[in-house]
């Protein structure tokens, strides 16, 4: 594990200036405590019994797998939910929170996973649109001058006056903290805040966040699943799973491992498989001056070439939104490009059905409820996609054999592991785990010389991820050749041989990921 | 929009919700003959005399389900693929004028040969015409729904248009109408009932294009379209060629329907032609939730409030436009129930 605390922007040296008379005009922010928390869904308990307290001053961490119930324990707080039991006490004194604005109120506020901020207004702009009370005809003047006489003792550096489109995500996250501290939000809840920026812009984030907090002047809740980050920057943490409270204590008297056998319990993860050491194989896949345009019309993909052989899995890294998304899309045949041409075995390839089959290309991609599956059909339906036209699984030429469709299904279900009642239930019944796995037998299953992955692992609990992972690297160890796109860095340096960075439709950086450095990628990552 | 229940779950869905909306419905429509002066009561009973009382209303009700199976697909089979179809009036009007103009261009050939060139020819027309608006779909981006509404008006005024001048025949005076197709090749009734041809058509074609949908490679090509674009691409699917294939059936069978109304009913073409099926197919196909094979009892069902709107009339002393309001209440809370399919938990399967 490295720490990165700062990311090399020199916090420390700040973290001096922020003293006594700046704790003095901003009140420091209260005890919170919640209570015995339930919350039933039906007949899922969201949450059973869950106590938290975030004393004055912490970096506390809640940490857990996805449906752990971190979310709702933080909307119950804000007032989002109605807890069914359980009461939010700050300072000592019991509240009843209805919404928002009661928590804002209260000096509570949260930041989202994505951004809130109106894109075309300034930076003064939205932070102004966050007061509660806004008056009819506002005093540009004097609201301008409390906005720099605010932002003037914020560790956070932005220009208020640029567009709030102009900015990078790391900034915009910045402006959203600005905002909840603006309205004087003291107790600061964060939701999984670090999920759209690069390693270095979430570590200036939190590493600001983490010397406010030393300093008094702030309280934060942070959700997370990255195991990381609590050990880098949190003071204590709160381990959530499956609705029940699975660990807590001070960070500094915890290990990963400890934090990692906590959030997923005695559940068993499979073993990382074996990188096989392979010669230079052939290359089967090329693109060269490949150019996509996004829905907007815009340049997305700008001239990328590139080439993988078999038996190598090469990463490309970038922030999302660099163009990835549509560079898959032409890959997997979803969108046409503008330009260039996309090779397999020497051949032309446009993602036809006949070129897909005669070239074994296959692909593995993000949300795949959204991208792969058909929710209303079956799981023996959906399963059958890449075969339903060819022998053994027609009659005739023109007819589906329906029992072999179901049979070839119940056998897939069995080596893969997936939790279905029947070959029969539609797809959209599936949890997310299962449908990965479902996805990864049908593309998976037989020969495959190219494989095209987009985030394959995301939004999976750890248990699923280690397997969909060693799935891949088989993949590769059998002499495939893949590509894998992802946004999550540690995911990339497990598995690729070779690794990209994109960055503005363009590849930017190229390196062997034996003599790779992440800050190197990370600075890429964000165009320098 | 989720055409086919399929799986069991949702074949007791897909038959419960339509039925308890058909029953909401004839009690608003009680409600409102109770305003116009009439017993409910004593109105329901005569509907289901009408329709169902004997085997002249059984006989009578057949006659107007036949065309309605068939423009009920003109809906159904697009929703497969994932489009809203509602051109089923404007393909019937053109299938029954390419009918009219194909017996026009073959005099002296045997009959048989004749009804099987107007056979294609009806359908042929009917299918283009909604391929057409598959087409401007797929290749420019333009809504189907509203192209379709449009070809309808098109279709009706190109009718017009040649019954009036082109295709005339002077010796019909009281309205517009086009040439005879020829007593010969009038395809006639179906042995031992009041009932044409047609009913037979529309009850294969709709078991024909339920095999098609659920038992072929096609078809299932075809749901993987309706039911994900995104995913029939990546498994290389052309979801172009699916679609305007499926359009063009859709449209081929109102283009039948056309074919029938002409060579079993009418002989000509003239304004009588836009009786309206093409719309009430529209309900027909929704009510079915969009399964071809539902839409042979529901077309029944529809068929039979149609046939005694008559009855309505005479005994109830009930306005003209009473079976418009009966199918305009139909359709207002059939598309109200659809928020409700997966709502209710009794229907929803137990999965891990």
């Amino acid at each position: 594990m490295i720490k990165m605390r700062g990311g090399g922007v020199g916090v420390s040296a700040r973290a001096g200036r922020f003293g006594g008379s700046v704790a003095e005009t901003n009140a420091a922010p209260q005890r919170l405590q919640v209570a015995g928390m339930t919350k039933r869904f039906g007949s899922l308990v969201a949450l059973d019994d869950i106590s938290l307290t975030l004393e004055a001053g912490a970096f506390h961490a809640l940490l857990g797998e996805n449906g752990a119930g971190k979310s709702t324990l933080v909307k119950c707080v804000m007032g989002y939910h109605a807890p069914d039991k359980g009461t939010v006490i700050l300072g000592g004194v019991e509240q009843t929170i209805r919404g928002p604005r009661d928590a804002h109120a209260l000096g509570i506020g949260m930041v989202y996973q994505h951004f809130t901020l109106v894109p075309s207004m300034t930076v003064a702009e939205n932070l102004l649109l966050a007061r509660a009370d806004l008056p009819m005809v506002i005093d540009r003047g004097a609201e301008g001058r409390r906005m720099q006489e605010f932002v003037k003792d914020m560790p956070f550096k932005v220009d208020l006056t640029a567009p709030v489109s102009a900015l990078a995500a790391g900034e915009k996250q910045k402006v959203e903290i600005l905002k909840q501290l603006y309205v004087d939000c003291r107790i600061l809840i964060l939701d999984e805040p670090t999920s759209v920026l690069t390693p270095g812009e979430a570590d200036e984030i939190l590493g600001l966040l983490h010397d406010m907090t030393m300093a008094g002047r702030l309280s934060v809740l942070m959700i997370t699943h990255k195991l990381r980050e609590v050990m880098a920057f949190a003071d204590e943490v709160t381990v959530l799973r499956r609705g029940r409270l699975a660990g807590r204590g001070k960070v500094e008297k915890l290990t990963p491992r400890d934090l990692a056998e906590m959030m997923i319990g005695s559940s068993e993860i499979a073993a990382p498989a074996e990188r096989a050491v392979q010669t230079n194989g052939r290359e089967r896949l090329r693109l060269e001056r490949l150019c996509a345009d996004n829905d907007k019309g815009h340049r997305a993909v700008s001239n990328v070439s590139l080439f993988v052989r078999a038996g190598e899995i090469v990463g490309i890294a970038g922030v999302s939104g660099n163009g990835q998304t549509e560079l898959v899309e032409v890959l997997a045949g979803q969108r046409e490009s503008s330009a260039g041409t996309v090779t397999v075995h020497g051949e032309p390839y446009t993602a036809t059905r006949a070129e897909m089959r005669r070239h074994k290309v296959f692909c593995l991609s993000e949300d795949p409820l959204r991208n792969a599956c058909v929710s209303r059909m079956s799981v023996a339906e959906n399963l059958a996609y890449r075969r339903f036209d060819e022998p053994p699984l027609t009659l005739g030429r023109w007819f589906l054999n329906r029992g072999a469709m179901r049979r070839a299904a119940s056998d897939l279900i069995t080596r893969y592991r997936i939790t279905v009642s029947s070959p029969d239930a539609p797809a959209g019944t599936l949890s997310g785990g299962n449908v990965q796995r479902m996805v990864l037998a049908r593309e998976l299953s037989g020969e495959v010389d190219v494989l095209i992955a987009a985030n394959p692992c995301f939004g999976l609990d750890i248990a699923a991820v280690a397997e969909i992972r060693a799935q891949i690297m088989r993949a590769r160890n059998r002499g495939a050749a893949i590509l894998l796109v992802s946004e999550d860095l540690d995911e990339l340096f497990e598995l690729a041989d070779r690794l990209v960075v994109m960055f503005n439709g363009d590849l930017v950086y190229e390196t062997e990921i034996a003599g790779a450095d992440l800050a190197t990628v990370g600075r890429y990552m964000a165009g320098h | 929009m989720r055409p086919l229940g399929g799986k069991p779950r949702g074949a007791a869905e897909a038959l419960i919700i339509p039925a308890g909306a058909l029953a909401v419905s004839l009690i608003l429509f009680g409600i409102f003959v109770a305003f116009a002066g009439a017993n409910p009561l004593a109105v329901y009973r005569t509907i289901y005399r009408g329709a169902f009382g004997s085997w002249f209303s059984w006989q009578n009700t057949l006659q107007r389900a036949a065309p309605l199976m068939l423009t009920a697909l003109c809906t159904a089979l697009p929703a497969q693929v994932g489009l809203i179809v509602i051109g089923g009036e404007g393909a019937l009007v053109i299938g029954a004028v390419a009918t009219v103009a194909m017996a026009a261009v073959l005099p002296g050939v045997p009959p048989p040969a004749v009804v099987a060139a107007m056979l294609l020819a009806g359908m042929g027309a009917g299918g283009l015409w909604i391929a057409l608006a598959g087409g401007l779909r797929h290749y420019r981006g333009v809504n189907e729904t509203i192209s379709s509404l449009l070809l309808n008006y098109i279709a009706i005024a190109l009718m017009n248009h040649l019954v009036t001048g082109p295709m005339r025949d002077p010796a019909i005076v009281h309205r517009p109408s086009s040439w005879h197709v020829g007593e010969p090749n009038m395809i006639g009734l179906i042995p031992g009932m009041d009932v044409h041809w047609g009913l037979v058509f529309g009850v294969v074609a709709c078991a024909v294009t339920w095999v098609l949908m659920e038992h072929t490679v096609f078809g299932f090509g075809a749901r993987v379209v309706g039911g994900n674009t995104r995913a029939a691409r990546i498994a290389g699917l052309s979801v172009g060629r699916l679609a305007l294939i499926t359009c063009f059936i859709a449209g081929a069978a109102a283009g039948l329907a056309g074919m029938t109304e002409i060579a079993a009913v009418h002989g000509r073409a003239s304004s009588s032609l836009v009786a309206g099926y093409g719309y009430t197919g529209i309900l027909v196909a929704f009510l079915a939730r969009q399964n071809p094979l539902a839409v042979i009892p529901v077309a029944i069902l529809l068929g039979g409030i149609e046939a005694s709107g008559g009855l309505m009339q005479r005994w109830h002393d009930l306005p003209d436009a009473t079976v418009l309001v009966v199918r305009g209440i139909i359709f207002l809370v059939i598309l109200a129930s659809e928020p409700l399919y997966g709502r209710f938990r009794i229907f929803q399967q137990r999965t891990a």
